[in-house]
Formats: structure tokens, C-alpha cells, sequence
């Protein structure tokens, strides 16, 4: 039998696929390190309305004065800020067809099969490279109903109103330091407003793409469902493989009005070298329903905790999310769920699979208000170990303020059987497929809620991986 | 034909000896019957041929048409054409039964163009009436929330698409109906026609080798294949027992 004990299975490098570099030749960037010289030059690069710049002033000035959290995971402290570019741009504008794109930033857009799913499935795809948005396109159909897709850049200078409604209302810059750090830097992400009773039957999608070294990609995102609008965003992250950092930090806002729902999907493949600490976070107002479907197979250190505030009576939240640590990965991911108004609801799934020496970690909250009646929230949280040196840890809490709440929560941390695996090895099944299609089972209730072609490339993600664990082992 | 040849097998389990040394030959084509008590070692027989990694073979040899196969791996042993029907077959979180038996397929022949999903899908559920299974058994995971029965109907499934030279079935028959085991009897037979499979069908009742009438019949006890005979051996067993059948052939 050459099947051996879990423990002994030697490490592996993922064959990362997207870890190409296109040449550094970039067109604007500014120098390496912090400083609000460097804060003043993106806002002036930008041609901000005044207020903007205060706002990343005193961002800056926050950011400056929160600790590093106390309980992230060491790795963060290996994260250099002044070592990073926080602003670099490659061309001078955004396009609307994909032929006016600079050639080299189409080519990385056409390995990663962006046109071809903007043809089959989508109703608008934004692309960002670095700092800008290069590319954005909207369906003329979508655009006839009032639908808007920009960049966030672009949507400030058109639709100001909004951004003083809303911009950093959701994630103010004193929620924590990351959120400090996006809120002075920030730079494209995508701003999207759905009509008050608009369904979009199409999902939209940004893509995400880090190319120099060392830098820093800051998007910033604010989506608004307006009453009784349905809306489905989705994005992707890949950066090359550099042997030095790149940061990713990011804060994607969410409002639901009324009756809205918001369905906000991730695919977070960035290459073992990038940092991603993002702050995300939706209002639901009465009777609207958010769904974070958030994918997390890439990057060296994931923070991530999608969060929903049920703000509206009957208004529902709900998060699915896989997480995916490979050699020398950390992803710590969870969620957060506030119940402030009466009869609301919540769900969290979360799954996740460490391998050789990755660790993930869960850490949830569940809040329910003195004054939020009868709330009902499902927790389940499910671990799955590869190996001996795998990790995870789990850290769910709970806040409830009231006794009429219905709160379950069940959480497992599993290895793969011994016997399971050798009822798929008998079938003729080689270990390392085998090891793959229990993974991939285990990942199914997120599969079945991403566009087949994501969940066709999820599954091929875990293929390669254990195809070249195996090959070894 | 092909032959599946146990020698002198012993085989111990955490340093404890459980095969005494079991000579056995199964044949293609052929279906042969092995009965014994709950640990007179069936199980571990049938999981040795198959290289279960808690189970270490001492002593002896498994060879497949004269070539030892005891350095493969489990699924290099499937792939020779072996089949193993489980006494418990676990469930597969989230791997449908026709997910499962295409990677199985694609494992076994990887040149082999894989049939269209959708005629394969038709064809499987098909196959699952024709079994007495439900359609809702092939939107679950393989087994997921499957009672006993319909897992060992998973199991003749699962053994029609791979279609083995040699099958060994392990308990086959517990946990079913006495319609359902006529079903399975049915299902070996045809197979047996159909494909010339050959069969070691493990087992504790008569019943299953009333129906599909074994060329051969041997007697485990202990580790050690104390007995064989033709079909009448199913007979004796069930009017002496298994305890005056044993104390006969120590004797």
C-alpha cells in the first residue's frame, strides 16, 4: 500500500497560474512609503472636490494612531508600509471598449478570460490594474433602466449627492486601521446604483489585478440597492508572484433600502505573496436581504469578516464562505451579523480547508439588540485538517440581548477518514484525485451558489493543488 | 479467464495475527460463496485484497493472473479490474453518485472519451429504478443520508458501471428486503452473463447464495478456511449450524 499517513505527505508550491508580471513600465506612481505628501499628491493626481482630501487627511491622521490589532496573527507584522507605492497608475484613462485598452494590460485581462465572460454571462465588468480602473462597460439595456456602474473615481465626480450620503457612512474611518489606511489612499473600485425597483437579471462583475511590486491596491467600493432592486456583484483578485509584498486593502460598502437584496460574491485568488485585509460591510434596511458569498483561496494573510447590520425590521443577512490555506497561508476569515431591528434573520456558513502548514481561522459575531424581538441566526462552521500540521482555530461569539432569540450554532473540525478515502481509492480513484474530489464536496454548498464557470475554475484551483501534492506524496 | 489467488495469507492488524494463512481462488466467471461467523476474518480479507493500509500482510501472497499485487496501491488494484462492494460503504459530503462514478470511469480508462453528463445522468437514473432507488439518491452526496439498504443498492450501481473482472462482496445482502435481495441476486447473475465477472460474495445467510447458486462454497472460521464444497455446503450450514459444521471439519 502506498498510501500513507496524512502526516507524512511532504509540501508543495501551488502552480499559480495567474502569477505572471507584466513589465513595471507604469505612467503615474508615487514614491514608495506614507506620508500625507503622498495622501495630498493622489488627491491632487485625482482632482478631488475638497472635502475628499479632508476626509483622507484625517483618515491618515487616524490610521497614524491605531495600534496594530492585538490579535491578528503575527504575520502581520511583517507588513512594511513605507516599503509600499500606494498610488500607481498605467494609463491615462478609462476605456469603454476593450480595444482601446493598452495592449499590454489587455493581454493580462485576456488570459484571465475577462472579455470572454463579459460576452457570456455578464451585464457589466470593470477592470482595475493597480491603482485605476482601466476598462469599464456596461450593458446598454441595464444603462436604459438607470442602472449605474462606474468606477468609484468617476462616480464621485458625477453623482457627488451619493458620496455625501453614503461614502464611509457604512465603514466610517475610525472602524479600525485598515479602514483608516483605505479611506487616505483609496483609488477605483467600483460604484454601482440600482433603481429603486430594478432587477438586475445579470450579474456585474470588477476584476482585480495587482502588477507592480510592492505596491498597494486601495479600491474602494459603494453599492446602493434602492427599494425593491435586486443586484448581483461579483469579483475577482490575482496578482503576480513577486518574491517581495503587495498590499491589498480594500472597504466595499453596501446599502439595501427597503425590500432590496444585494448579492455580493467573491473569488479572492491573489498570489501567496499579497497581504488582504479588507473591510466589508452592508446595511439592510426593512425586509432587504444581503448575501455575502465570499471565496478565499489566495493571498499570504486574508483578514476578512463580511459584515451585515440588520437595520430594518424582517431584513435578512446572510454569509457563505469558504476559505482555502495552502503551504504557508493564512486565512482568517468569518462574519459579522448585528440584529437591531425585530424578526430579522441571519445565517453564516463557513467552511474551511487547511493544508500542510495553512491555517484558517473563524471568527464570528452574533449580536441581537435589547430592542430586536424575536431574531433567528444559524451558525454553522465546519474545519476540515489535510494534514498534522494543518491549523485552525475557531472564535465564535455571541452578544444576545434578548431571550425571545433563536440562536443556534454548530461548528466541526474534521480530518479526512481514513476509511472514506479508501472507499474512493478502491473505485480506482489515485489518492491525490481522490483528496481533490472530497474537497471539492466539501466546498459544494459554496460551489452551487458561484456561476459555473467560477465554480469550475474553484474546483480546478483545488485540483492543481493536490495533483502536485500527490504527485509527491 | 482471469484468477484472483490468495496464498497462504496471513494477515495481523495493530501486531495481532487475524489471517492464519487462507488459501482461496476466485475465478472470472465463476461466483464463489464464502460464510463465516461476525470476526472469523471475512472482512479482512476483503479489505487486504484491497490494501487497506491498517491491515498488514505477514505472510503469504495475493496474486492477480500470476502477478503479485501486494506492492500496489489501493487503486491500482481496482484499476487491474478488482471491485470491492462495501459491508459499510461511508457517505461523500457533497460528491454525487454520478460525479463519483465518472471520476471512477475516467480513472480506470483516462483515454476513454467520458459520455456526455446529461445521457449519463438519464442513464444512471435509469439504472437506480430499475435498482429500487430513488432520483433524490443522485442530488445527495454519495450515501449522504442513505439508510443501509440503499447504500448496499449504491454499491451494485456502482459495480454495473465499472464492470469488474473480479467482485468481492461484502455482505451485499444485509440491511436488505427480501424483494430487494432477490433484486441484488438478479443483478449478480446478469453481471456474471453479461460480463463474465467473477464473484466472492461474503456473506452470513443462505439466502443470497440460494439465489445465485455459487459454484463453490467455503467455510471461515477463526482466520482460516476450514471447509469448502459445492452449493449443498449452504445447506448443511443452515440445518447443522455453524458451530457442529466446524467442529466436523476440525475433526
Amino acid at each position: 500500500m502506498e498510501s500513507k499517513d496524512a502526516s507524512e505527505r511532504p509540501d508543495i508550491e501551488i502552480d499559480y497560474k495567474a502569477g505572471w508580471a507584466d513589465p513595471e513600465n507604469f505612467t503615474v506612481a508615487t514614491d514608495r512609503g506614507l506620508s500625507e505628501e503622498v495622501v495630498r499628491e493622489i488627491s491632487k493626481i485625482k482632482g478631488e472636490p475638497e472635502w475628499m482630501l479632508e476626509f483622507r487627511l484625517k483618515s491618515l491622521k487616524l490610521f497614524e494612531e491605531f495600534p496594530t490589532p492585538k490579535w491578528a496573527e503575527s504575520a502581520i507584522e511583517d507588513i512594511d508600509f513605507q516599503q509600499i507605492r500606494y498610488y500607481v497608475r498605467y494609463s491615462d484613462k478609462e476605456e469603454k471598449t476593450w480595444d482601446d485598452v493598452p495592449d499590454n494590460i489587455k493581454e493580462t485581462y485576456e488570459k484571465l478570460g475577462i472579455p470572454e465572460a463579459e460576452r457570456k454571462f455578464l451585464g457589466g465588468v470593470g477592470a482595475q490594474y493597480d491603482s485605476e480602473t482601466v476598462y469599464h462597460n456596461l450593458k446598454k439595456e441595464l444603462a436604459e433602466q438607470g442602472v449605474i456602474f462606474l468606477s468609484t473615481d468617476e462616480g464621485l465626480k458625477q453623482y457627488p449627492e451619493y458620496f455625501h450620503k453614503y461614502f464611509g457612512k457604512v465603514i466610517p474611518p475610525e472602524d479600525n486601521k485598515f479602514a483608516a489606511l483605505n479611506s487616505a489612499v483609496w483609488s477605483g473600485g467600483s460604484f454601482i446604483i440600482v433603481p429603486k425597483g430594478v432587477k438586475v437579471g445579470v450579474p456585474l462583475q470588477a476584476y482585480f489585478r495587482i502588477n507592480t511590486q510592492n505596491v498597494g491596491q486601495f479600491e474602494r467600493t459603494l453599492i446602493i440597492a434602492e427599494e425593491g432592486s435586486d443586484v448581483h456583484y461579483i469579483e475577482g483578485c490575482t496578482a503576480p508572484t513577486y518574491s517581495s509584498d503587495s498590499l491589498h486593502s480594500a472597504v466595499v460598502e453596501l446599502v439595501a433600502l427597503e425590500g432590496a437584496r444585494i448579492r455580493y460574491s467573491t473569488i479572492q485568488n491573489w498570489s501567496n505573496n499579497v497581504y488582504n485585509l479588507v473591510t466589508k460591510r452592508a446595511f439592510a434596511y426593512k425586509n432587504a436581504l444581503v448575501e455575502w458569498v465570499d471565496g478565499n483561496i489566495g493571498s499570504k494573510l486574508t483578514m476578512k469578516y463580511p459584515s451585515i447590520y440588520l437595520l430594518g425590521e424582517g431584513a435578512k443577512g446572510e454569509v457563505m464562505s469558504i476559505a482555502y490555506a495552502s503551504n504557508g497561508q493564512i486565512q482568517d476569515t468569518g462574519a459579522k451579523i448585528i440584529h437591531l431591528a425585530p424578526r430579522t434573520h441571519s445565517k453564516i456558513t463557513a467552511k474551511s480547508i487547511s493544508r500542510a502548514d495553512g491555517k484558517t481561522i473563524y471568527r464570528g459575531l452574533i449580536q441581537v439588540a435589547p430592542h430586536a424581538k424575536q431574531c433567528v441566526s444559524n451558525v454553522i462552521c465546519d474545519a476540515l485538517l489535510l494534514n498534522e500540521e494543518s491549523k485552525n482555530d475557531t472564535f465564535p461569539y455571541q452578544e444576545i440581548h434578548r431571550d425571545d432569540a433563536t440562536i443556534t450554532h454548530e461548528a466541526t473540525v474534521g480530518k479526512i477518514s481514513q476509511d472514506t478515502l479508501f472507499y474512493l481509492m478502491s473505485r480506482g480513484i489515485p489518492e491525490n484525485e481522490a483528496l481533490a474530489l472530497i474537497c471539492m464536496g466539501f466546498f459544494e454548498p459554496f460551489a452551487k451558489e458561484m456561476p459555473m464557470e467560477y465554480a469550475v475554475e474553484l474546483n480546478r484551483l483545488i485540483e492543481i493543488d493536490m495533483a502536485e501534492y500527490g504527485a509527491i506524496g | 479467464m482471469s484468477t484472483l489467488e490468495i496464498k497462504n495469507l496471513k494477515v495481523a492488524v495493530e501486531g495481532n495475527e487475524i489471517l492464519h494463512g487462507v488459501n482461496l481462488t476466485i475465478n472470472s466467471g465463476e461466483i464463489a460463496g464464502i460464510m463465516g461467523r461476525n470476526g472469523s476474518g471475512k472482512s479482512t480479507l476483503s479489505k487486504t485484497i484491497f490494501g487497506h493500509p491498517d491491515y498488514e500482510v505477514t505472510e503469504g501472497d495475493i496474486l492477480f493472473n500470476g502477478e503479485s499485487i501486494l506492492e500496489m496501491s489501493t487503486d491500482q488494484r481496482a484499476n487491474l479490474g478488482l471491485f470491492l462492494g462495501f459491508q459499510g460503504p461511508t457517505a461523500i459530503e457533497g460528491v454525487t453518485l454520478s460525479n463519483f462514478i465518472r471520476s471512477a470511469m475516467h480513472a480506470k480508462n483516462p483515454e476513454a472519451k467520458l459520455e456526455n453528463p446529461i445521457k449519463f445522468h438519464r442513464r444512471l437514473r435509469k439504472d437506480l429504478e430499475s435498482m429500487g432507488l430513488e432520483s433524490s439518491f443522485l442530488s445527495r452526496g454519495v450515501n449522504e443520508n442513505a439508510s443501509g439498504g440503499e447504500r448496499k443498492k449504491g454499491e451494485m450501481i456502482q459495480m454495473k458501471y465499472l464492470n469488474p473482472t473480479i467482485a468481492i462482496l461484502d455482505e451485499i445482502d444485509s440491511g436488505l428486503d427480501i424483494d430487494a435481495l432477490r433484486t441484488v441476486a438478479e443483478n449478480i447473475i446478469r453481471q456474471r452473463e453479461e460480463g463474465n465477472t467473477g464473484f466472492l460474495l461474503i456473506t452470513h445467510y443462505n439466502r443470497l447464495l440460494t439465489h445465485t447458486k455459487p459454484d463453490v462454497i467455503h467455510l471461515m472460521h477463526q482466520g482460516k478456511i476450514v471447509k469448502t464444497g459445492g452449493p449443498e455446503l449452504a445447506v448443511e450450514l443452515e440445518e447443522k449450524g455453524y458451530e457442529n459444521l466446524v467442529r466436523e471439519a476440525n475433526n
